[in-house]
């Protein structure tokens, strides 16, 4: 039982782990493609910034597979219930998301300039809108969700989706991840774009480090104001996985500062946070691209970890029926499965890091527009 | 209560972007292939021509691989989207493989795709062909995880229900890798994407060849196509014949509706039916033209043994049931109030579960308990029933598979034969015969997966879970809102597709989209170089 409660905690780790892996690379990708129009402002200049990326967004595109795989796997209640309750901005955040592939592969493709620039505004989309969609659902799980299940496990949905389309304590985390998003890929565009290009990047990356820095600390007064939940008596972590007859559970303003409170070196992460948001506009402002988007990252992992860590063990907590919220322990894999996947998982994710990083080394360097204007193999 | 309507609407948007998502696959495993072959070559010989083919086949698979990825995202998240009750109930065991899918294949497939496109001039000539290698081996092994998923909806081995979680847990690594259903299925299915690209590339180069452009290239496209595809589909037509005994083992009511097979077949003189027309309201044949002493032996591989009709099953089915409402009632009870007599009650007829499910539907009020012994009769009746899927579209999917199989072998077997002879251009017959036979393995595929997925109808997990109970609780609304939209957006994408496809085609290999250059023109690098230390050579 006690290996239970580990690999419960480990998993739930790891699904940070994998969520700040897409916040990074994915992040970086939607950020170019958000930027496109903005820093290219002719054909070439705009084929060049996709070429930064062209050999590794599918490559990064998988940390956003992977993460939904591994709920699924990991958290088998949690992604029924999540992906379900949240269906239509599931279904945009898809819809978005499958314009991107087909852009990349097609836009260069035909010599129109109707065509490429249609392909120019899906790009805007399939950045801009995933981006907000992941920032807000995190906004959106923070408050709570109605929801409650029968004794099936079905669940069944208790409101709207315009709330959770439009709340705004959700829209504010969402711009924040865009933010992050343009920051990310706006460094990415200064270390391996020139001139023109890298120089409107800077000044993207300086404005979404520095926007991201400060709703990251508006959202952090906000939270405490916003009814989070807690448990009210003693809770077994090894309880079997079942969202149904578990403990109590009440809300109440400030519980999800809870655990800050009682593990202050918690803080660490948003403030390191924060650092990496302003430290990294600053950074980019001294025209250090490379130290800019290591620290962007860290400010990718620092904001999910900072979630979590407020939240734990609260995965999805249900405001209609707060008894069946799901939490770490009761909508996580057996401890079979759990086991299974963390070997898999401790012996491909070094390997993956590591191809990645080989693939990023063969690819690295700038990228000159004259040379892309001249290639027509590049996207 | 659970909406029928949502439920089929479900159905539909699944069915929909499942095959759609399945035009675009077969092509991918097929073709990773022939380019590493093509690149292996190159590498050996070190002529250009074998380049310039692995380069051009390349961007028409690169056209055909973005929709790929596009729609497989679609695939990923609809099993949490729209079939939330499946999730729940067989997360444990099903998001396992695709989770290894991810962290195992994807990753690798699509890390090294970029490296494939953009690497030429970057990696030494073996570490590029390692690499396309490597991109075969991912589209390769994420079809095999894929199926493994799919393959425990059909046989669900290595997974127990268990009452407390309301779920299949997971019990048996071992028995869900190496399930048979799944192995045959993945053999079977990648290897019917094989055919699918070398039909292809056999095709296109059929077309330069009749239009006498680009001979040798063409010619030596033809070669590698015509015999990679021929070796191909000996094999699916072998497994072929695997999968339908693995369906006697494990999936009667598949088999009897594959066959068409109302009343059970005895013994060894039972006809194999060619041609039918079976009238599932009435449950009979209207027409059937059958050939005796064949059925038993190719489906059983035995001489005496028995094949379990569909009136057979529908008997078999009505025991089950009476134990499955039993079962479902006594685990809602052990739910409630966690009362040892209910628990020891659903044990008891544990195994017969999914059948309780499945009369639910039948049940007023979808309620199992609310049945009166006057309604009983009916219930089980309409249960029964459910449990046969659709005969016309499984006998006749499966017939059309089979069929354009058989045909393939003998479109393979002559431009292999009249290619080895150098007499191609003597027989424009092969050729026209092999250009519009493009399409024709990805339609075998999609025959392939209706046999597949419509036979397994009414569950989602064979036996335990049916298709009614799995869909998530929707608004209709929320369902025709997702189905306008992947409509819209499909149609968009396989428009641009064949667009481009028919358009890099005609160009032929040399040619741009820019300016027409000569074919042996080199690749130059859009990137810049990184330094000294990265010395190039090639
Ligand atoms: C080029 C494509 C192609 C061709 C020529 C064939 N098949 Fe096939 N078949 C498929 C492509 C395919 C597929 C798309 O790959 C399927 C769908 C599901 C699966 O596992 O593979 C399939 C499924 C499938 C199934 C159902 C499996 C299940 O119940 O899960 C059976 C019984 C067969 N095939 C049998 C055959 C036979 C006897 C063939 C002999 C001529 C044949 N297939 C040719
Ligand atoms: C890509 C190849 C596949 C195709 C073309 C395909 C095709 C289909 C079709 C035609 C249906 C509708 C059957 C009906 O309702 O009568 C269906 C249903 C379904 N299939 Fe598949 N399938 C594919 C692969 C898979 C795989 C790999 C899985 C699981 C991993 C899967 C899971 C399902 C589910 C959950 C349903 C919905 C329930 C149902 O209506 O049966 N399918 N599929
Ligand atoms: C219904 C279940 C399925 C799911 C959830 C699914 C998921 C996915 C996803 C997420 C991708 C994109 C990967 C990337 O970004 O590189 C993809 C592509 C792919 N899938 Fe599927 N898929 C399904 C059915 C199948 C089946 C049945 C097969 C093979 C037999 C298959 C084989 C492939 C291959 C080879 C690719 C590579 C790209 C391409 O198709 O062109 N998939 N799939």
């Amino acid at each position: 039982m006690e290996i239970y409660i580990a690999l419960k905690v480990i998993w739930a780790v790891l699904l940070g782990v994998l969520l700040s892996g897409l916040g990074v690379m994915v992040g970086m990708d939607m950020g170019v493609g958000a930027l496109l129009r903005f820093v290219g402002r002719n054909d070439g200049e705009r084929r060049t910034a996709l070429a930064i990326i062209g050999p590794h967004w599918d490559g990064n595109q998988v940390w956003f597979i992977l993460g939904g795989g591994a709920i699924f796997a990991a958290f088998p209640t949690l992604y029924a219930t999540s992906f379900s309750t949240f269906y239509v901005v599931m279904i945009l955040l898809l819809f978005s998301m499958i314009l991107r592939p087909v852009a990349f592969e097609y836009r260069s493709k035909v010599d129109a300039v109707r065509w490429r620039g249609s392909w120019d505004w899906a790009f805007l989309v399939s950045g801009a809108v995933p981006m907000i969609i992941f920032g807000a659902a995190f906004g959106n799980v923070m408050q709570g969700v109605g929801f409650h299940f029968s004794w099936d496990g079905q669940y069944y949905q208790d409101e709207s989706f315009i709330w959770y389309l439009l709340n705004p304590f959700a829209l504010l985390c969402g711009v924040m991840s865009l933010a992050l998003a343009v920051y990310q890929g706006g460094a990415m565009l200064m270390i391996r774009g020139e001139g023109v290009i890298a120089a409107r990047a800077r000044r993207f990356a300086m404005a979404g480090g520095l926007l991201a820095g400060a709703l990251f600390a508006i959202g952090g007064v906000w939270i405490q104001f916003i009814p989070g939940f807690a448990f009210t008596g003693a809770v077994n972590p090894a309880m079997p996985a079942t969202p149904l007859g578990g403990p109590a559970v009440v809300m109440r303003a400030g519980a999800w500062m809870d655990n800050f409170q009682h593990y202050p070196v918690l803080w660490l992460l948003p403030v390191l946070g924060l650092v990496g948001m302003f430290g990294g506009a600053f950074a980019v402002m001294l025209r250090k691209p490379i130290i800019g988007w290591w620290l962007g990252a860290v400010a990718w992992i620092c904001t999910i970890f900072t979630a979590g860590a407020a939240m734990f063990p609260f995965l999805m907590p249900s405001t209609t029926a707060p008894a069946q919220s799901l939490t770490v322990w009761n909508a996580s894999g057996s401890a079979y499965n759990l086991g299974w996947m963390l070997a898999f998982a401790l012996v491909f994710v070094p390997i993956i890091l590591s191809y990645t990083g080989w693939a990023f080394r063969v690819m690295r360097g700038t990228v000159h527009t004259e040379i892309v204007i001249a290639d027509d193999h590049s996207y | 209560m659970i909406n029928p309507t949502v439920v089929d609407l479900s159905r539909m948007q699944f069915a929909l972007t499942a095959l759609y998502h399945f035009l675009f696959v077969p092509m991918t495993l097929g073709m990773t292939f022939i380019l590493a072959a093509m690149e292996t070559v190159y590498v050996v010989t070190g002529k250009q021509v074998y380049k310039d083919m692995t380069q051009f086949w390349g961007k028409l698979f690169g056209i055909n691989f973005a929709i790929g990825v596009a729609t497989g995202l679609t695939m990923e998240f609809e099993f949490g989207t729209n079939w939330s009750m499946y999730s729940h109930f067989v997360g444990d065991v099903f998001g396992t493989p695709l989770a290894i899918e991810g962290l195992m294949a994807f990753f690798m497939e699509s890390t090294f795709v970029g490296l494939m496109f953009f690497g030429w001039d970057r990696l030494s000539r073996p570490a590029h062909l390692a690499v396309t290698y490597i991109v075969a081996l991912g589209s390769n092994l994420s079809a095999l995880w894929i199926l493994i998923a799919n393959g425990f909806m059909q046989d669900p081995a290595g997974a127990k229900f268990d009452p407390t979680t309301m779920r299949m847990q997971f019990k048996s690594f071992g028995a869900l890798v190496f399930s048979p259903d799944a192995q045959a299925k993945f053999v079977h299915t990648s290897i019917a994407g094989y055919v699918t690209g070398a039909m292809f590339v056999m095709g296109v180069s059929s077309y330069y060849l009749l239009r006498k452009q680009h001979r040798e290239f063409a010619a030596r496209s033809f070669r590698i196509a015509a015999l990679f595809g021929l070796i191909s589909t000996l094999a699916v037509v072998t497994l072929g014949d695997a999968l339908g005994r693995m369906d006697y083992l494990v999936q009667p009511t598949k088999l009897a509706a594959m066959e068409g097979l109302w009343h059970s077949a005895k013994g060894p003189s039972a006809p194999w039916k060619v041609i039918a027309l079976p009238n599932d309201a009435k449950q009979r044949d209207a027409f059937s033209l059958g050939i005796p002493y064949v059925l038993t032996p190719l489906v059983a591989h035995g001489w005496n043994t028995t094949i379990p009709g569909v009136y057979a099953l529908e008997r078999d089915a009505k025991a089950k049931t009476i134990n499955g409402i039993k079962a479902i009632i006594a685990l809602k009870a052990y739910g409630a109030t966690k009362d040892p007599t209910a628990l020891a009650a659903f044990r008891k007829y544990e195994d017969d579960m999914g059948y309780g499910f499945l009369a639910q539907q039948f049940a007023p009020g979808q309620n199992l308990a609310a049945i009166t012994p006057a309604e009983m009769p009916a219930v089980l009746d309409q249960t029964a029933r459910a449990t046969i899927p659709n005969v016309f579209v499984e006998f006749w999917s499966f017939r059309l598979m089979v069929a354009l199989g058989l045909a393939f072998l003998v479109v393979f077997a002559f431009g292999a034969y009249y290619s080895l002879k150098n007499e191609l251009e003597k027989h424009p017959m092969v050729m026209r015969a092999s250009m519009w036979a493009i399409p024709l393995p990805i339609l075998a595929c999609e025959f392939g997966w209706i046999t597949a997925e419509n036979g397994r109808q009414p569950w989602t997990v064979y036996g335990w879970l049916p298709t009614f109970q799995s869909a998530s609780s929707h608004d209709v609304g929320y369902m025709i809102f997702s189905l306008v939209g992947f409509v819209l957006l499909y149609s968009l994408f396989i428009a641009a597709e064949l667009y481009l496809m028919f358009k890099f085609a005609r160009l032929g290999p040399g040619v741009h989209a820019a300016p027409a250059k000569p074919a042996a023109m080199p690749v130059q690098s859009i990137y810049g170089q990184p330094g000294f230390a990265d010395k190039q050579w090639q």
